[in-house]
């Protein structure tokens, strides 16, 4: 072999240099890979955020408001309460406006107009709680009708005021005056996150109350039936079973499992769940049932994964100074498994958190106003109707006031974290118990 | 190890908790609150009404869930006890065989009720041009094949000028409901074989030697080259569609429109302009009667269910000045048969 051969070492052969340039454009497909999906990720989250961060303030009116005993008698014998409660609502506030001289010429109906439907629910709810408050004057502090909300958060313009059928320029402007008197006010919305669903004349009042309880009572479902069915489904699978035909079928069922479209799991739970067991369809347990047929696959998979992962020694040891089977797996494999079980497992209650195909069969995508009760006697453990997050963007996206696309980003937003905090839990689980041999 | 043994703690709590869930779905389950499902047409009002009926009274809001008419219906249908719907929203009337079915599940004794009419309107981009329809002009640039010179030729019109020299110039991009919503069949009877009538192709058809009922097929077959784009989603997607592409013409609910006239204009059907008012007495002519339907089996069984129906079609609701006509339903002018028929729950067929 001679020199020439093997060339200069300080200058790269033909050989290298091409090799050295393959290395390259290797790294800048990842980058660009990488680009590509981050880009993805800004564009969607800038639309969601664009969209819905206005959902988290809301508008707010307050001004004193007076009712005398004899009204509210009456108001109580109508059919419409709260209709009757809103004519009074309007009354007071058309004294408000007048003694601070806001009206100026704008016409009563647009100033009526400016209050939130929802707002004689609130004065009716509020007077039942406070029955002292007949024949004093208090201070209300009801949400501004959606479109007024909408001028404050750039929806609504003095343009598109003038095409709108359901609101003027001139209320608009009254907006504006009493911004100004400090009667009129936008701050954090927290009904957002406790109010029920409204319906599409009440776009403002739309909150994830019964979605955020419904979510969590599948979530607990999911947890109790999914974690110790897989835990111990894996640990007979891996610990104990014989390696023979049957396992090795029931293997592949479960991988095969754990890709079927969810949707199949929503047809099966109809059939088996609310047709045959007779659940109360619409309820958190039968969503919960069927959330918990869609994540054993992936808890199961994860949780043989972390078993396997267990350096055999272990066993033997646990072995060799006596323990039975079991002592070695409760005592020993089991606890040192724990992290990558909990990991996997978390990560399939975030898979089902924002599951939405299986519930449209079972009667979740619904208007539900209640707030369901974890137990109640009649509908026995999470029986009593309820929607979840997910359900409750899809139902958003389909109402015709433009209001509830702000509403519905808002939902995705708050989707979103709670994904954001169960996969940071998972990561903070296995960093701090995780062990390496 | 401790924070293992905790780990193994709340495993163990789990068991125990699977354990008392199991036992408890044992548990007879019963519901007090009305279930209602069906067309996403009638819901926004089911849902307004359901709202009002929680606030107002002292039974809990009923469950309403969309899903379309004949879910609805079928859902309906599949049998009597809690855990089926009490209530069927549909924008159709209910069809001999649905009731054939229901017959068959025990579903016998049903109560129907009419609670108003939904317009149908043609509306386009608001900064775009202008229109008057008739529904001929929709029959000529829809159909997928007209007579021309006495054989059917391939629909040639791509240009609302070429259909109606009365109309703008503009391509005619039309986004119409798909086969599965209830608004295609009301358009289809109502506008396409309107048209087909009143623009002699009907006639011509007949002479070339169609028989009755293939002539009526023609006539309500849609054109399938791209003009006419089916939207099986809802009214929120048509309206995307129209502001991606401002020569687009979609068929709304007229509810929809008058929640978004800020961005569409509506057109006029032979000269009369949609309201709730033109719709009541007749004058327009493209719309459809609304309705729900009550399983009798379960009024008396389930609270509030009478209750429920009753102050659905109350004056101060489903009437001219309450908040669902406020909403776009167009008002049932003889609302105080329905008022009666609830009170007495009047059976279909009787």
């Amino acid at each position: 072999m001679s020199i020439s051969q093997h060339g200069s070492l300080l200058q790269a052969d033909p050989h290298t240099k091409k090799r050295n340039a393959a290395e390259k454009r290797f790294r800048l497909y990842g980058l660009s890979a990488i680009g590509i999906a981050i880009f993805a990720l800004v564009i969607l989250l800038i639309s969601i955020i664009g969209n819905g961060a206005s959902s988290f303030r809301q508008t707010y009116l307050s001004f004193p408001v007076t009712i005398s005993a004899a009204e509210i008698k009456v108001a109580e014998t109508a059919l419409l309460k709260t209709g009757a409660y809103n004519k009074i609502i309007e009354t007071s506030l058309l004294a408000f406006l007048i003694e601070h001289d806001l009206m100026q010429e704008t016409p009563e109906a647009d100033a009526f107009g400016m209050i939130s439907d929802e707002a004689g629910a609130t004065f009716r709810h509020f007077i039942t709680a406070n029955p002292d408050a007949a024949g004093t004057t208090f201070q209300m502090n009801l949400l501004t009708n959606g479109r007024i909300d909408g001028y404050y958060k750039g929806r609504v313009t003095a343009q598109t005021a003038l095409l709108d059928k359901n609101v003027t320029p001139a209320q608009l402007v009254l907006a504006d005056r009493l911004a100004a008197q400090g009667a009129l006010v936008k701050r954090f919305n927290w009904e957002f996150f406790t109010n029920p669903d409204a319906s599409d004349n009440r776009p403002e009042a739309a909150g994830l109350g019964v979605a955020i309880l419904g979510s969590l009572y599948m979530m607990a479902v999911v947890l109790c039936l999914a974690l110790p069915i897989g835990v111990a489904a894996s640990i007979y699978l891996e610990e104990f079973a014989h390696k023979n035909w049957i396992t090795d079928v029931i293997e592949v069922n479960i991988a095969n499992l754990a890709a079927v479209p969810s949707i199949v799991y929503g047809i099966l739970g109809l059939a088996i769940f609310i047709n045959f067991a007779e659940l109360n369809q619409s309820s958190p347990l039968v969503g919960g049932l069927v959330l918990t047929l869609m994540t054993l696959p992936t808890i199961i998979i994860s949780t043989r994964a972390s078993l396997k992962s267990i350096p055999p020694s272990i066993r033997d040891a646990a072995l060799g100074v006596g323990a039975s089977k079991m002592q070695s797996v409760f005592h020993h494999v089991l606890p040192l498994a724990a992290p990558g079980i909990l990991t996997g497992t978390i990560i399939g209650l975030a898979q089902a958190l924002g599951e939405t195909a299986p519930l449209l069969l079972i009667g979740m995508v619904a208007f539900v106003k209640e707030y369901p009760a974890a137990w109640s006697t009649d509908a026995g453990l999470f029986g009593e109707a309820s929607t979840a997050l997910p359900v409750q963007v899809f139902n958003w996206t389909q109402r015709s006031d433009p209001a509830f696309v702000e509403r519905a980003s808002g939902a995705i937003i708050t989707l979103l974290i709670f994904l954001l905090i169960m996969n940071a839990l998972a990561i903070f689980l296995r960093k701090k118990f995780e062990r390496r041999w | 190890m401790l924070n293992l043994e905790v780990l193994m703690t709340v495993l163990k709590m789990t068991v125990s908790t699977l354990a008392i869930t199991v036992l408890s779905a044992t548990v007879v389950v019963a519901r007090d609150n009305v279930q209602i499902a069906g067309s996403s047409t009638v819901l926004p009002y089911a849902a307004i009404v359901a709202e009002f009926f929680g606030e107002n009274t002292d039974f809990p809001t009923p469950v309403v869930e969309s899903g379309g008419s004949s879910a609805g219906l079928k859902r309906f249908c599949e049998g009597v006890g809690e855990n089926t719907i009490d209530i069927a929203n549909a924008s159709r009337a209910i069809k001999n065989s649905e009731r054939a079915t229901c017959a068959e599940n025990g579903v016998e004794d049903i109560v129907e009720v009419r609670i108003g009419y939904d317009g149908i309107v043609f509306a386009s981009d608001i900064n775009g041009n202008s229109f008057a329809f008739t529904p001929s002009d929709w029959y000529t640039a829809l159909a997928a094949e007209i007579p021309i010179d006495g054989v059917m030729a391939v629909n040639p019109n791509t240009n609302w000028s070429q259909v109606n020299a009365d109309l703008a110039s503009q391509m005619i991009v039309a986004f119409i409901p798909g086969t599965k919503h209830g608004t295609r069949e009301v358009f289809e009877e109502k506008v396409l074989l309107q048209g087909c009538e009143d623009t002699g192709a009907m006639a011509a058809m007949t002479l070339i030697g169609m028989d009755e009922d293939t002539a009526e097929g023609a006539c309500m077959s849609v054109r399938t080259d791209g003009i006419s784009v089916d939207i099986d989603g809802d009214y929120t997607e048509t309206l995307a569609r129209i502001e991606a592409d401002s020569n687009g013409i979609g068929v709304f609910g007229l509810s929809f429109y008058e929640n978004n006239t800020d961005k569409l204009q509506v057109a006029t059907m032979t000269g009369v302009v949609p309201t709730t008012q033109s719709i009541s007495n007749g004058d327009y002519p493209v719309s459809r009667p609304l309705y729900f339907y009550i399983k009798a089996a379960h009024v008396g069984v389930i609270p509030g269910l009478k209750e429920f129906a009753s102050f659905f079609v109350a004056d101060e609701l489903a009437g001219p000045d309450g908040p669902l006509a406020a909403y776009g339903l167009v008002s049932d002018p003889e609302l105080e048969d329905t008022q009666a028929a609830v009170a007495n729950v009047t059976l279909m067929g009787q």
